[in-house]
């Protein structure tokens, strides 16, 4: 059944839409893949699997996943203190907590890195205790803690500002201690949100670049990253190389999407009717 | 009846002063080093060889040169996907269609692609070596290593800015007042700019504010396509590396300021949009919440 | 459990919900708070249950001094307005939660067992792996109050507890609280603006406006001696006419109705629908007819005074009137108000 449409304005909205989402996001894509399925897949997968392109996903990964972690940690206890307690210099940490979006990240990059070369305020602290930071592994891993710090913070810091407030009675009134309600109610009521910070702040980190590549060092195979990697393919014009990179960095972001979905979905399944 | 009696309420979770102030002590010295510490290192660094040396390096023609072009790039750059987003958002929340859910997903993936997965799609498609090059050398149309190239790159990074702010709020709104606005015999530009636009500007500015600030950052997408040719497409945060690389420390600091004085305005501007209800709704004070539901 | 309330104070900011009220609930009774909204009834069952703590004044339970008790460790079990059912357990872990949090540590088959028992009693058998999304509004009520019993509490106290239910399922829901009240004997305190709700379900009512106590008692002593204008109005619909008392006797159209110790002059007399009936002529109130509105039971009539008051009755089924006729309004019973002195009597 058609339905005459009541608004105007359709054609020309989608119109622009379309067109423009096909010229800047499709078509590009679209070029990307067709030039890595153009390679052939034994020449595709000599290149996704050659020591360095796997040492590249071994150091980006675990990196994303240490940071992610210090922001699963941090993010939760910004939230939990923004939210749930007044002092002095709230709203200020509140505005602040968005900084690492608002910064480009090469600026990030040369602030992370000269605070944490071994001449720093925070390398010759750490130098101390035989602790270096910038252009190793660790410096990855905070440059893509401090790039992704927001995300787990917002998406729960409303999610925790709407809890109703009765849930938490109910449980006092049945006898549950702090923990056991922290525990019980408030944490799974947070899940969805936590789970969709946490995938959103694991995908920053995979994809992170400007901030890293100052900090990180990029010794092959030690401190060399999959975006590095494939920027460095580009400039030895070795085009087909990029393209399997890039394409291999793609394919985990569609990956991540999926997850991210199939775990909120999985979260909130309470929340479907019968 | 005192005004300033202190209202005594029951503990909620986690109000245990020990617990509380140990946890906020935590927080504040985390956010002071590792947030607050990397802004004041790039203001250290900038002034470390005195204001005339970081006048110097702004007025350098090569400093100039990238602000200018990072300008131009947010000046074409963010008007159109500006017009993108709310064509995106008119059409995805006033209108049922099949492939909306599609199109709202595509039109997110440049949220969570890395910029260098962009700057690399981009070369095959405009680079010699891509689905246009040879039409585009034939006709002597430059387009990457170019101010095109650099504000398509920009364009593909900030696509969903504008629009992920609008769909929610549009969503939320609904369809009546335009419906009764058509209903009343206004047109459907006249229905856009005097009913659904007052009740979208904050949101949109708010869009139009975040985009703009990501355009001027974006590093990755951005090195990839413009060759970083000092002097001609180097966009001011390809500069502060290439500073950066020369050992010019000092220099690149100073060019990362304008950058950071950039971000701080755009936290500030942030801000003041969240208190008008664009973005994330201003905190309502939980307390305060209980207590007009129990005055109820 | 005995609760006894004792000049409890409560403010929010400037506002002033619970001024002195002192209360007493005998240990077994069942008593309905009632009041417009803003009367302070909830904050008071809130109080109660140590989920707002009291400005001033005390709460006891028992000999207990309860004041300062936290909600946790004061045993009462809470129904909440909206349930507050925790939307990610399934109904049979919402009312095991209580038994699972408490510091006396049961065994799962125990808890199981208990939790079987509870559901067979609110009538939920088989729902127990449901989410609270997936059932009725009336079932979530069950289940809510499911989870207070669970803990064993002394009192139970429920703020609004039909409130957001339809009106059928309000009804059976009412009918079967109370037998789950007479079941069990539990001291229970819940909160309503419905006087229908509170005048069927409860042993006493206790009506509440602007955070104080205005009159307490019986549904029968609330519903025949209204200690004051407000309650009058409150408890159902009035008709309120000015009249003129001239030595102990009050005048209204060229009907007289007795008012001892009322002082000469003005007084308001109310009037219910069903104290009133239609005659065409005799002693009453001249009035014309407005309008005739057919009920099940019998017609509501509108009407206007010779005076030009507003008059509303109930007349029987068979009662011949149409609209613009003229006649008289009798009246059988009446209760008069003076403005500061509310004394009443019946004629």
């Amino acid at each position: 059944m058609t339905r005459r449409r009541v608004l105007p304005g359709l054609p020309l909205a989608l119109g622009v839409t379309l067109v423009y989402v096909s010229i800047i996001v499709v078509l590009p894509l679209g070029a990307l893949v067709f030039k890595a399925a153009s390679l052939g897949f034994a020449d595709y997968w000599a290149i996704v699997s050659s020591p360095r392109a796997v040492a590249s996903y071994r150091v980006t990964a675990l990196s994303a996943l240490g940071a992610t972690v210090f922001n699963l940690v941090f993010g939760l206890a910004l939230a939990w203190v923004l939210v749930r307690y007044r002092f002095p210099g709230r709203r200020l940490i509140d505005a602040l907590v968005d900084l690492p979006f608002a910064l480009p990240t090469a600026v990030a990059g040369i602030a992370l890195t000269t605070l944490f070369a071994h001449n720093g305020w925070f390398g010759s602290f750490l130098a101390n205790f035989g602790i270096k930071v910038a252009y190793t592994p660790l410096g990855i891993m905070v440059a893509m803690a401090f790039t992704s710090l927001p995300f787990i913070v917002r998406t729960v810091q409303p999610v925790l500002e709407d809890l109703d407030p009765a849930l938490e009675e109910a449980a006092q009134s049945l006898g549950g201690s702090d923990a056991s309600i922290f525990r019980r109610v408030i944490l799974p009521l947070l899940t969805p949100a936590i789970l969709a910070g946490v995938s959103l702040s694991f995908a920053r980190s995979l994809g992170e670049f400007g901030a890293i590549i100052f900090i990180a060092g990029n010794q092959p195979y030690e401190t060399e990253i999959t975006s590095l990697l494939a920027f460095i393919r580009l400039e030895e014009y070795d085009y087909q190389a990029a393209a399997a990179i890039a394409s291999v960095l793609l394919i985990t972001a569609f990956v991540m999407l999926a997850v991210t979905n199939l775990l909120q979905a999985r979260a909130l399944r309470y929340t479907v009717k019968n | 009846m005192s005004a300033t009696a202190k209202i005594k309420r029951p503990p909620r979770v986690g109000d245990n002063p020990l617990f509380r102030t140990i946890l906020i002590a935590v927080v504040l010295v985390v956010t002071a080093l590792f947030i607050v510490a990397p802004l004041a290192v790039i203001g250290f660094h900038a002034f470390s060889q005195g204001w005339r040396f970081y006048a110097a390096t702004i007025a350098h023609p090569d400093t100039l040169h990238a602000i200018m072009l990072t300008v131009v790039t947010a000046l074409i750059a963010v008007p159109i996907n500006t017009a993108f987003g709310i064509a995106a958002a008119w059409a995805i929340t006033k209108f049922d269609f099949p492939g909306r859910r599609l199109l709202l997903v595509v039109i997110e993936i440049p949220f969570s692609i890395s910029p260098i997965v962009a700057g690399v799609a981009y070369l095959f498609v405009y680079g010699l070596q891509g689905l246009f090059g040879e039409i585009l050398a034939d006709a002597d149309v430059k387009i990457l290593f170019a101010l095109p190239g650099i504000v398509l790159a920009s364009m593909f990074v900030t696509a969903p800015f504008v629009a992920r702010e609008l769909i929610p709020l549009m969503q939320a709104q609904g369809r009546d007042l335009e419906e009764a606005a058509t209903s009343l015999g206004a047109s459907g530009w006249r229905t856009f700019f005097s009913v659904t636009l007052p009740n979208i500007r904050w949101a949109l500015l708010y869009g139009v504010v975040l985009c703009n600030a990501r355009v001027m950052g974006e590093f990755g997408a951005v090195s990839v396509v413009s060759g970083n040719i000092r002097g001609q497409t180097n966009t001011l945060p390809l500069h502060i590396e290439l500073l950066y690389h020369d050992y010019q420390t000092a220099g690149a600091f100073a060019a990362a300021s304008i950058l950071a004085l950039l971000a701080v305005v755009t936290l500030v501007a942030k801000v003041a949009l969240e208190r008008r209800g664009a973005g994330r709704r201003p905190a309502l004070a939980a307390p305060v919440a209980v207590l007009t539901e129990n005055a109820k | 459990m005995k609760i006894r309330l004792d000049a409890v104070e409560k403010s929010f900011d400037s506002f002033r919900a619970v001024r002195g009220v002192s209360l007493e609930v005998e240990s077994g009774e069942l008593v309905a708070l009632l009041g417009p909204s803003g009367s302070g009834k909830t904050t008071i069952l809130r109080m109660v249950a140590g989920l707002e703590y009291a400005d001033g004044g005390s709460i006891h339970f028992g000999s207990v001094d309860a004041t300062d008790i936290p909600v946790r460790d004061r045993g009462v079990g809470f129904v909440f307005q909206h349930y507050a059912l925790f939307p990610h357990m399934t109904v049979g872990e919402n009312i095991a939660f209580g038994m699972k949090v408490s510091k006396q540590k049961r065994s799962k088959a125990e808890i199981d067992a208990r939790v079987a028992d509870l559901l067979r009693l609110v009538k939920l058998d088989g729902l127990g792996n449901r989410f609270p999304a997936q059932i009725s509004g009336g079932q979530r009520q069950r289940v809510a109050l499911a989870r207070a019993l669970a803990v064993d509490p002394k009192v139970l106290l429920l703020d609004e507890p039909f409130g957001a239910l339809d009106t059928n399922v309000r009804r059976d829901l009412r009918r079967w609280l109370r037998e789950i009240h007479q079941e069990l004997g539990i001291t229970t305190l819940f909160v309503t603006h419905d006087q229908e709700e509170a005048l069927d379900l409860a042993d006493r009512v206790v009506i509440l406006n602007d955070g104080q106590i205005v009159q307490e008692g019986t549904p029968e002593e609330v519903c025949r001696q209204p200690a004051s204008a407000f309650v009058m109005k409150f408890l159902g619909d009035t008709n309120k006419l000015k009249a003129m008392v001239t030595s102990g006797v009050a005048a209204i159209g060229n009907a007289r109705i007795e008012a001892p110790g009322f002082p000469d002059g003005a007084v308001d007399v109310f009037l219910r629908p069903a104290d009133l009936d239609w005659a065409n002529e005799g002693e009453g109130i001249a009035a014309t007819v407005v309008r005739v509105i057919d009920k099940p039971s019998g017609r509501r009539m509108l009407a206007v005074t010779e005076t030009g008051e507003a008059v509303e009755l109930d007349v029987a089924p068979e009662t011949v009137v149409t609209a613009q006729q003229r006649g008289v309004v009798t009246i059988e019973r009446a209760r008069l108000f003076s403005a500061d002195q509310p004394t009443s009597r019946l004629i």
